[in-house]
């Protein structure tokens, strides 16, 4: 194995090497352009424009919001899935991690089907109390935990799955009663993927846009989130558009070097 | 396969051929002639506003049957989105805008030739089928607890809903600001708002899914709509020809019919 790779050092064959640096330049360029193009003259004006921080804070509460549901709600729907034999659970599933695989602006349409004023039970909640979900930031909130908590269950199922099951029982012929179990030795084992799994979902909440636009709408303050102000921004004011982007660049690319540190320490313990 | 690459090969061969011959015959006459020539055939793209989807929509489909051999793309979006896709280069024909700013600065970025007005619009207000908060006059909108949707202020529509408002003396708090006005009209039909400002024509075009409530003329403002070709064309001669229906009498009557004014 390490003689391979030692040879390997001298470069890879072309038709590998060539498709490589093709991919590498093909991800790599859209940043290069994007830099190029940054007013950085300008900068400091677009970026302490108020307007900015304002669609900044709300983008950062309500990622870290939809994390923390995610991960109430998100870390036992990975242990259920992953340790309980019952039939249909291969479904759930399936059916769960779609929201992976389906464009953002349909997860919009189908929570505003849900938890609109005449949603499925978006209606009733409207009746009795008078409030409705939309163009509000709890669904903001919503709409990315839609997105996002997928990727924590399948990261987190993973770990589950992984653990070593004879610790648990162990626990238990010791006395430890089921809960306990949980909360002192299976959580503890699948901790770095819980973390991955949850900056996983931060991440693919802040960045998120159509279900966002399509169930929250779009006001300063309530629903603009950075996403959006960079969407919107670009049909009257490019330099700005560029400028928003930068930051959600350098937050992701925070989110990243954070990941790296963070998985370097997860490959120790595992 | 193989059968559908050698037709592949035909057609892209026969088209070299014609673009040589074409720019063979041109080239002695003038650099003005587009390397198309000047016959009235094949694709081109449209970028219209929002608000034209129907209209243009079956203008096109009229336009094709009048000229076998073409065939009208469009691409609806708001205005000011369309204007600034356009002076970043993208491959449009005919650009239909909504409001004469957003023409303006496709014009000054010396992309557009000669805008033309082709139609005029005026606002209304849309509520859901059943009207739930039972929006009578434009006053009811500024009511605490009427939840609104307008058009994001730097789209024709937002622009001249804010000045609808200005004029009527009204402050109006929208819940959301949407990219465009068919967005708008969307929440309206679903009902998850109460009222949204839209143009007339998107009433009409919604048919029995929203009701239109008039805007009083002495507050209502009117829109101009321009059109133009636009001096990157692929297809110079077809959006020429493309421009020219909108602008004539059977153009004028889809458009009218679709309750747009005269310019």
């Amino acid at each position: 194995m390490t003689h391979r790779r030692r040879r390997g050092h001298h470069g890879a064959p072309w038709p590998l090497g060539l498709p490589a640096l093709a991919g590498a330049a093909f991800l790599l360029v859209p940043l290069v352009g994007l830099l190029q193009r940054a007013p950085w003259s300008a900068l400091p004006q677009l970026l302490t424009d108020p307007a900015v921080a304002q669609a900044l804070r709300l983008s950062l509460v309500s990622a870290t919001a939809a994390t923390l549901i995610g991960m109430a709600l998100g870390i036992p729907l990975a242990w259920v899935l992953a340790r309980v034999r019952l039939p249909g659970v291969n479904l759930v599933r399936a059916l769960i991690t779609l929201p992976l695989v389906l464009p953002p602006v349909v997860g919009g349409v189908a929570l505003l089907m849900a938890f609109g004023r005449r949603g499925l039970l978006g209606q009733y909640l409207y009746e009795w109390s008078g409030f409705s979900l939309p163009f509000t930031t709890a669904a903001v909130v919503l709409a990315e935990t839609f997105v996002a908590m997928p990727f924590l269950v399948i990261t987190v199922e993973g770990a589950f799955r992984g653990a070593d099951r004879d610790l648990d029982e162990a626990a238990a012929t010791l006395g430890a009663r089921r809960m306990t179990v949980f909360r002192r030795v299976t959580l503890p084992l699948v901790g770095p993927s819980v973390v991955a799994g949850a900056v996983l979902c931060w991440a693919r909440a802040l960045g998120e846009f159509g279900a966002t636009i399509t169930f929250a709408g779009n006001f300063p303050g309530r629903t603009q989130t950075m996403p959006l102000s960079v969407y919107l921004a670009l049909e009257s004011n490019p330099d700005a558009a560029i400028a928003l982007s930068l930051v959600l660049l350098l937050v992701s690319v925070a989110v990243l070097v954070a990941m790296r540190t963070r998985w370097l320490r997860a490959g120790g313990v595992s | 396969m193989s059968l559908a690459g050698r037709r592949v090969a035909t057609v892209l061969a026969a088209v070299l051929v014609l673009a040589v011959s074409a720019c063979g015959t041109s080239a002695p006459s003038g650099r003005s002639a587009p390397p198309s020539g000047h016959r009235i055939t094949g694709q081109i793209t449209v970028f219209a506003a929002a608000s034209l989807t129907e209209s243009f929509t079956a203008l096109g489909k009229q336009f094709e049957a009048a000229h076998p051999g073409t065939m009208v793309t469009f691409n609806f979006g708001p205005s000011s989105g369309l204007a600034e896709q356009i002076n970043q280069g993208a491959p449009a024909d005919v650009f239909a805008s909504a409001s004469t700013k957003n023409m303006d600065q496709v014009k000054a970025a010396g992309n557009a030739i000669d805008p033309t007005p082709f139609a005029a619009n005026m606002m209304e207000i849309a509520v859901p089928a059943d009207n739930p908060a039972k929006i009578s006059t434009l006053s009811d909108l500024a009511a605490s607890g009427v939840k609104v949707a307008l058009c994001q202020p730097q789209v024709p529509c937002g622009t001249v809903a804010a000045a609808v408002f200005e004029n009527a003396g009204l402050t109006v708090t929208p819940v959301s600001l949407e990219a465009d006005v068919k967005s708008v009209l969307a929440k309206v039909s679903l009902g998850e708002v109460d009222a949204g400002v839209v143009y007339v024509t998107d009433v009409k075009a919604a048919g029995d899914k929203v009701q239109g409530i008039e805007i009083p003329s002495d507050v209502n403002v009117s829109t101009a709509y321009p059109i133009a070709t636009l001096k990157a064309a692929p297809n110079a001669a077809t959006a020429t020809a493309f421009v020219r229906y909108v602008l004539s009498s059977a153009g004028s009557a889809v458009l009218s019919q679709a309750g747009f004014a005269k310019p």
